[in-house]
């Protein structure tokens, strides 16, 4: 048992005006211990983001059930703090007052998070002043400022630029060294998913199901130049061979 | 001067936009003046420019009409702020909450088309023609217009948002106070500042029918009269009283809502 339990998760979206339903993840089963930080990596529509939003209580799952810390996931809670590739700050509230929505924020705990995401002087700043790379920071903070049992990634970087996206995934690398928090991770970026995680689940294309589970045994903490060792790309080209497979079976079903 | 070549959404200068609009109300006044002072239209049907602005200096100064714009102002903002109250809240409990729209909207999108105009016969007979009248007839304009399209903007909340509170440990109340409520406040006041705009026109016609005051029975007063100067003064307030009231409003909304703005 880990301390993230999914077992027998499937998830099945309802027909169209009578068509036939949807299967969007096949039955998955996943074991994450604590402060672990794992990735799921897979093609677009493979059903990654449906398991992680079954994970937050955002979706039901069709079959199975979610286990955190020995407790069933019933619905959406603190416990599980998100952030979503979408810019999902309050636009009324600024940085400060955004990161202390959370339930369980305290203002020195946000006061610590402002400075370590690097945004002390943006306190009062509302959310349409800042770049997309400052409105991710925000969301990272505010739902660390929570103190979540675990970290859930939905993409969160996939809409920034290459350079912010590179600075955004040593940032929360070193929060992750320093502070160890459960995480876990989804991406479609196979850099991304070797250079933060230590367990990168590779899920097949629709219905997702997961295909390879790889140990990404690079020592911390880890350095930007670590994306260019030998060892980075045997990982990386054991991994861009298995999602290659996955990705052309999805572009056939879109054909078929 | 520089030929102008129109782009699609190319933006104008502060100075070029004053110069603009400046130009169509002096045209405007211009042909105005020719047609009345040439005597292509007789003065019996339209006064002359400055016929209408001394009309308006009599009517202030000797007939008391700064009392008529006092009543008329009165109720519209009176009948406003009833529907406003009772509209608002009903709007929002009809965006968040699923079956209290089920149960209100097809009376109110029903209900949206009756004409308030229609009203007055049948709101003489039940209220008479005080106060109370002409208050319920811009109630009855602006009531349903301000339910439905506020229960539209809470409605259409951002579910990533939503969601976003929801894992930040915001329960269903607390989703709709902190989320759905700030989230639509500034459209909220925009929809107000549009319907009370209609109100202006439901007002008038309220008092074109068995008023004793406010502009709407000034200008039925000069029609026996055969007044224009004075009509059109009277129509002229209106548009001045709107003018200002939207800049009030819109000047406010911005302050109140900085982030949206």
């Amino acid at each position: 048992m880990g301390f993230l339990t999914i077992q027998g998760v499937s998830h099945r979206f309802p027909g169209v005006r009578g068509g036939p339903p949807t299967e969007a993840l096949s039955r998955t089963d996943l074991s994450v211990a604590d402060n672990d930080f794992i990735a799921i990596l897979g093609p677009s529509g493979c059903g990654k983001s449906t398991l992680l939003r079954i994970v937050a209580g955002l979706e039901r799952p069709t079959t199975g059930e979610v286990l955190l810390d020995g407790q069933p996931v019933a619905g959406p809670g603190p416990d599980r703090g998100m952030v979503f590739q979408s810019y999902t700050l309050f636009p009324w509230l600024t940085v400060e007052q955004n990161i202390l929505f959370g339930s369980r924020a305290t203002p020195e705990r946000a006061a610590q998070l402002i400075a370590r995401v690097g945004l002390r002087g943006f306190e009062r700043h509302y959310p349409k002043m800042l770049s997309g790379g400052m409105q991710q920071r925000t969301a990272l903070a505010r739902a660390l400022a929570n103190d979540p049992k675990i970290l859930l990634l939905d993409e969160p970087f996939g809409a920034l630029d290459n350079q912010t996206r590179a600075l955004m995934q040593e940032l929360l690398l070193g929060i992750w060294e320093t502070d160890r928090k459960t995480v876990l991770f989804v991406t479609h970026d196979i850099d991304e998913a070797i250079f933060m995680a230590n367990r990168v689940a590779v899920l097949s294309a629709r219905p997702g199901r997961i295909k390879a589970d790889v140990k990404i045994e690079l020592p911390h903490p880890r350095h930007y130049t670590m994306k260019t060792s030998p060892a980075f790309s045997a990982y990386k080209a054991q991994l861009t061979e298995e999602i290659r497979i996955e990705a052309l079976k999805a572009v056939e079903m879109q054909h078929a | 001067m520089r030929r102008m070549r129109l782009k699609p959404l190319v933006p104008v200068t502060l100075e070029r936009r004053i110069v603009l609009g400046v130009v169509f109300f002096v045209g405007f006044v211009g042909l105005w003046f020719l047609l009345t002072w040439s005597g292509a239209v007789p003065r019996v049907f339209l006064a002359s420019p400055l016929q209408t602005l001394l009309s308006g200096w009599d009517l202030f100064a000797t007939q008391k009409f700064g009392f008529d714009v006092g009543m008329t102002i009165w109720r519209v903002v009176g009948g406003f702020l009833m529907a406003a109250v009772i509209a608002v809240p009903l709007g929002i409990a009809m965006g968040a909450y699923k079956p209290i729209e089920a149960f209100f909207e097809p009376f109110v999108s029903f209900a949206r088309y009756l004409p308030a105009s229609a009203f007055i016969p049948l709101l003489i007979l039940w209220a008479g023609i005080g106060e109370m009248q002409k208050l319920l007839v811009i109630f009855i304009g602006s009531v349903f217009q301000i339910i439905l399209m506020v229960a539209l903007i809470v409605g259409s909340t951002r579910r990533d948002l939503i969601e976003a509170a929801y894992t930040l440990g915001a329960d269903g109340r607390g989703i709709v106070r902190r989320v759905m409520l700030p989230g639509a406040a500034p459209q909220i006041a925009e929809t107000l500042r549009l319907v009370l705009g209609w109100a202006w026109t439901y007002v008038i016609v309220a008092e074109l029918v068995g008023a004793e005051s406010g502009i709407g029975h000034m200008i039925m007063d000069s029609q026996r009269l055969l007044d224009t100067g004075q009509m059109i003064f009277g129509i002229f307030c209106i548009g001045v009283i709107g003018l200002v009231s939207d800049f009030a409003f819109k000047w406010a909304n911005q302050r109140l809502y900085p982030w949206a703005f």
